[in-house]
């Protein structure tokens, strides 16, 4: 009796605020959602426009390659972080500090403040900059061809520092005789990342890229916050997609299909990933 | 898959005979991947080391830079921003004024602050059971909190803002109230299963040895097992108010008018703000700032301890 009672205040929110959405939003997918007519049955019809809507495809690419590039990218340059800021010293852990301020910002401010530093125009502030070096002026955001890849950069400028903190915990885990007996076998610095420090870090970098890559699935906020999905569909992912359907043309039944349809795939990814975790530990 | 906090690499050299005979600086360059010992030019770590780590600072710090010179800037030209103010001043900030930043960032605040206060009280209660006690359909509850955190919150987001409009048995809408923001995020998987595991570690002998004395459920709970998860309050309070800050979804669909939204979410409605300029935003998105950077800065060690924590357990 008294641990339910213990647990009684966690459940009652779990049950309202996210069991019954989710069976309520599994619901919907099933219906045509009419408000003040009453909701139509009509099967998997909603699915079947989700899985044959050429928005929908154009969301799902963009959303592959927003995930795969800025797992990548963040994970990249992560590392390079995670190898020049390893040290004890105190003026290290201060740019690590600093260096790591961009995850602890809201999303939302992150992307307004981007999209200042990006104003497509020679004056703005990364085009001052290109300018420097002979380049731009760049349209970044503005541009069907540039958009996605500048949404892309943010979200590799957010995620790179966190990546780099969990690099640097598997780093300081090495032992430091292996490096030793290392320079005295005389390893160059590539042979020691490439056959101590990589191998060292395998258990950290499968699960960012697990983490990264179900995140990057659901990517809403930042894309959302900088260009909305446009221009002319060129960053619309999955999420704005089901957002603008569900709150902007109230196509609720569609939208919830979509929903589920992403909830699913994550599922999926999660319960696959630890299937392959489980099988290489056994 | 031991080590679970950033603790500063040691050289382990002093045991070993071997390492007795080699000159120090041998040591010394075993200390990091790419035989890196300090920041200075003369320790080994030469010019282009911090060549290359000014370059990362302002690559990562940079943009916040130029939102706090934007901000403080009178900007007669606003596509130009600058890492100093070129016309220092506030009028930003008055104009923000009467744009209502204020009831912005109060709701923000009442939010952050009830949330959390929720969102802790509640993960110590049900830590309490799934860590310290026994019962049937354990595993099921546990299994029960892991499927939420493997929903991803923009998915529901739909069926949670009809829900939110209209509870279910109460009859009651939370819409345009800052309680439909606060109470759905009152229950958060991730810090149940941080207090829990922390939970567990707290010797059984302690809670035996009160009980003998006579003290009841209650007091064992508040007066010895919260106590002594002061550590780990720390890692899920600076979690909680990360996770509670970052919201957008959630206040924009709660939300009934534009009086209503949080901080972050009514930066976009500064943006689309005609009559203002940029330095608006920016003034704004620096009061959204400050207080992330304030829990982060001074909560830093629970909060690298957590996030290394967490990513090793998986």
């Amino acid at each position: 009796m008294v641990p339910w009672l213990f647990l009684l205040p966690a459940l009652l929110l779990f049950l309202v605020f996210k069991y019954i959405p989710m069976a309520e939003g599994i619901r919907l997918s099933l219906f045509e959602v009419r408000p003040f007519l009453g909701d139509l049955w009509v099967g998997l019809d909603n699915y079947a426009r989700v899985l044959s809507d050429e928005r929908f495809h154009n969301a799902l690419n963009n959303t592959l390659i927003l995930a795969v590039g800025q797992t990548a990218g963040a994970m990249l340059i992560g590392f390079g972080l995670a190898l020049l800021l390893e040290g004890t010293a105190r003026s290290l852990w201060f740019v690590r500090s600093a260096v790591f301020l961009p995850v602890v910002a809201a999303t939302a401010v992150v992307g307004e403040i981007w999209r200042l530093l990006y104003y497509p125009a020679e004056g703005g502030f990364l085009n001052s900059l290109l300018s420097w070096v002979g380049l731009g002026p760049s349209t970044f955001l503005d541009h069907p061809d540039t958009s996605l890849w500048s949404v892309m950069a943010v979200g590799i400028w957010k995620g790179a520092p966190y990546d780099m903190v969990i690099l640097l915990a598997g780093l300081a885990g090495i032992d430091r005789q292996l490096y030793e007996s290392a320079a005295i076998d005389g390893c160059t610095t590539w042979q020691r990342i490439r056959y101590i420090t990589l191998p060292a870090l395998r258990p950290a970098i499968t699960i960012l890229l697990t983490l990264a890559s179900i995140r990057g699935l659901r990517v809403f906020t930042e894309v959302y916050v900088l260009t909305g999905g446009g221009p002319a569909g060129s960053t619309d992912v999955w999420m704005t997609r089901v957002f603008s359907l569900g709150f902007e043309t109230s196509e609720l039944g569609v939208a919830s299909a979509g929903s589920v349809v992403l909830f699913l795939v994550t599922l999926l990814l999660t319960l696959f990933v630890q299937l392959l975790r489980r099988r290489r530990e056994a | 898959m031991t080590t679970t906090e950033l603790r500063p690499a040691t050289p382990s050299t002093s045991d070993s005979p071997a390492s007795a005979r080699k000159p120090i600086g041998v040591a010394q360059r075993c200390e990091t991947a790419l035989g890196w010992a300090g920041l200075r030019a003369s320790s080994g770590g030469g010019i282009g080391r911090i060549l290359l780590c000014v370059a990362v600072f302002l690559v990562f710090c940079g943009p916040l830079i130029t939102v706090i010179s934007g901000a403080f800037d009178f900007s007669p030209d606003p596509t130009k921003l600058s890492l100093l103010p070129n016309r220092p001043s506030l009028v930003n900030f008055d104009v923000a004024t009467e744009k209502g930043i204020w009831g912005y960032l109060l709701n923000s605040l009442i939010i952050a602050g009830g949330g959390l206060l929720l969102q802790v009280s509640v993960s110590v209660f049900a830590a309490y059971a799934l860590a310290r006690k026994k019962f049937r359909g354990q595993v099921i509850v546990m299994l029960a909190i892991l499927t939420t955190m493997m929903l991803p919150e923009e998915v529901i987001a739909i069926p949670l803002s009809m829900v939110i409009g209209d509870l279910p048995l109460l009859n009651l809408s939370l819409k345009g109230t800052l309680l439909g923001v606060i109470l759905p995020l009152g229950a958060w998987g991730f810090s149940i299963f941080v207090m829990t595991e922390f939970m567990r570690e707290i010797p059984l002998e302690l809670e035996e040895a009160a009980r003998v004395d006579g003290a009841g459920e209650l007091r064992i709970f508040a007066q010895i097992v919260v106590p002594l998860c002061r550590p780990a309050l720390g890692v899920v309070a600076v979690f909680g108010f990360t996770m509670i800050w970052d919201q957008y979804l959630l206040p924009l669909i709660v939300a009934t008018d534009p009086g209503d939204y949080t901080l972050t979410v009514a930066l976009a409605t500064l943006r689309s703000d005609d009559m203002v300029g940029p330095g608006v935003v920016l003034a704004g998105a620096l009061l959204a700032l400050v207080p992330s950077l304030i829990v982060y800065l001074s909560l830093q060690k629970s909060f690298l301890r957590g996030i290394t924590s967490g990513a090793v357990k998986g």
